[in-house]
Order: C-alpha cells, then structure tokens, then sequence
C-alpha cells in the first residue's frame, strides 16, 4: 500500500528522472545528432588545417603566401561571412515566431551576402590561377587550395540548401519538420563562420606575417 | 517546472521563464555576439599589419583573438552555454575539441621530427659526398 503511493507520488511529481520522462523531442535529437555531425566536420577540417600547417613553407620555389594573398579582399569576405552568420541569426528569431516575411527576408539577406562571399572567393582563386599559383604548382598551393576550398564547398552546399528551404517553407509553411530542417541549417551555417575565423587567422594572417 | 528534464537542443537559448524573457532579448544576444566578433576581427586585422607590438608574439596574439571569436560565436550564435540544460552539447564538443587538438598536435609535432630527422640525415650525406 505504502510502495503503491510512493510510486503514484513519484510519477505525478515534478521531478521525473530522464528515463522516466519518456524521449526527448523530435527538436532535440535532431538538433544534438546534427551538432555532432557539424563537430566530425570539424575534425575532418582540423585534419585539412594539420596539412596545411605542415605543408605552408614547401613553396617548391613557387609564389609564397606574401606574394598571393590580399588582406583588403580577406577582410571583406570575414565581414559578408559574419554579417551572414547574423542575418542567420535574425532568421533563426522570425522562425521562433513564425513570421513569414522577416523569414524570407532574413533568408534571402544570408542568402545574397553568403553568394557575394562566395564570389569574392572564386574571383580570389581564379586571379591566383592566373598568376600561375594553380594547386599543382607546389604542396603549399595544394593545401591551399584543399583547405579554403573545402570551405567554399560547405558554402555552396549552404546556399543550396537555403534555397530548398525556402521553396519548403513557401510550399509546407511552419511545419515541425521544416523548422527543424532550418535549425539544423542555422547551426550549419554558423558553424561554417567558427572555420572561416581559422581560416583567416591561420592562413591568411599568419601567413603574410614577415 | 521545477526541473529541466531534457537538455535543449544546440543552437536553441536556454529555458528562460518567460517573465524575464522579452521580445527583444534573442535580438540582443545576437547583437552582441556580431559586436563582439567585429571587435575581435578588426583587432586580428590590425595586429597582424601592426609594427608596434613586438614581432614574435604576433601569432600568439593572432591564436588568442582567433579562439576568443570562437567562443563568442558559440555562445552568442549557437547558444552553447554552461547552463544545466546545455551539459550533453558541451560535452560533445569537449570530445570534439579533444580529436581536434590530437590531430593537430600530433600530425604537427611528428611532421616536424620528421623533418628534424631527415635534415640531419641529409646533412650527413652531404658530408659522406664531399669527402
């Protein structure tokens, strides 16, 4: 009689074990297997940023960082990337509110900052190419190349993505699966601004100190 | 709702109650966080092309502000806090920083044994030539 109490007690308390509280929410566990999806990207990047360290000095008489890199361009791509990652952000808010407009709005600011990053990128390497510094000219330039353009690719696949979220969201509207679908790709897109902060430090900063 | 039952999902701010949560506050957190980072990169830009700080302690300086970004952009634009309900993200990404440090201090400290040992290994056959 007394156990029976003591469980009915435990069970309308407020104090519910995890395991005894059911599964978490759909949100959550999308949410933490894509954050540890979003970390083995970032070893895998950690293994790329390995080679490059290793492989910055062997220019095999080629052109060197100090030659090729333009701090005035490096610094305008950080800021359409980090004013992104914020637009993002103001996407994230409208989401949690759901209202449709500063959504799209929020979307399409990320979306045109994230491309002009990216053009700005692309123009950046084909100017190299142009100079001669293609990634088979030397170990460095292939690390380089492997490094920076990794995260270009994450970028495009970002701006992609994007995209297909928007026709979802104009199409589905603020359906459980769609907003998860956009948290996950607002820590995708966050997470792509924690690596370009190394890229930049790393590569571009130190490699044109004297 | 006296206990959390479920850590929140990364990237989503932590159980505030709503009393002290207004309209505006995940505008401010956001805010911030794009100050903060701003501050942090225009002062990598400018150590890195100053002369006034003593040369060889540029790139410590550059690590520094490079991870202070970092932490910013997790906390203010990811959301991962110490908070309670935060403990299974942070814990993830201690294990995650683990493999990264371990990649990157491994493949560094043998590449430049390597290279140490291979240096004197070829200095020596420059010796055995020239004699």
């Amino acid at each position: 009689m007394n156990v029976a109490v003591e469980m009915d007690a435990v069970r309308h308390g407020e104090l519910l074990s995890a395991s005894e509280a059911g599964p978490a929410s759909k949100r959550i566990i999308a949410g933490f297997g894509f954050w540890i999806f979003l970390l083995s990207d970032i070893v895998m990047f950690s293994a790329l940023f390995a080679s490059y360290a290793v492989l910055a000095k062997a220019t095999a008489g080629g052109m060197t960082g100090v030659q090729l890199f333009d701090q005035r361009n490096v610094a305008i791509e950080t800021a359409l990337l980090l004013l992104s990652s914020y637009a993002c952000g103001m996407m994230s808010l409208a989401i949690n509110s759901r209202r449709y407009f500063a959504t799209f709005l929020g979307a399409a600011v990320t979306f045109l900052l994230g491309a002009a990053f990216l053009a700005l990128e692309l123009r950046e390497f084909q100017g190299m190419i142009a100079l001669g510094a293609t990634p088979q000219r030397s170990a460095f330039l292939s690390a380089f190349f492997t490094l920076v353009g990794s995260h270009g690719l994450h970028v495009t696949v970002g701006l992609a993505w994007l995209v297909l979220m928007m026709v979802q969201l104009s199409l589905r509207g603020f359906q459980d699966v769609v907003v998860r679908r956009l948290h996950c790709f607002s820590l995708f897109w966050h997470a792509l601004d924690i690596i370009w902060v190394l890229i930049f430090t790393i590569v571009y900063l130190m490699g044109v100190l004297p | 709702m006296t206990e959390m039952r479920w850590d929140v999902a990364p990237g989503d701010r932590p159980t505030i109650p709503a009393s002290e949560q207004g309209a505006s506050s995940g505008f401010l957190v956001y805010t911030i966080g794009l100050l903060l980072a701003v501050i942090l990169t225009v002062t990598s830009f400018w150590v890195a092309n100053t002369s006034v700080i003593w040369a060889p302690g540029v790139p410590a300086g550059l690590a520094v502000l490079a991870i202070a970004q970092m932490g910013v952009h997790l906390v203010f634009f990811l959301h991962i806090t110490t908070g309670p309900d935060s403990s299974n993200n942070v814990l993830a990404l201690a294990f995650g920083v683990l493999i990264v440090f371990l990649v990157l201090a491994g493949s560094l400290v043998i590449m430049a044994n390597l290279n140490e040992n291979m240096m004197a290994h070829s200095e020596l056959m420059n010796l055995q030539m020239q004699h």
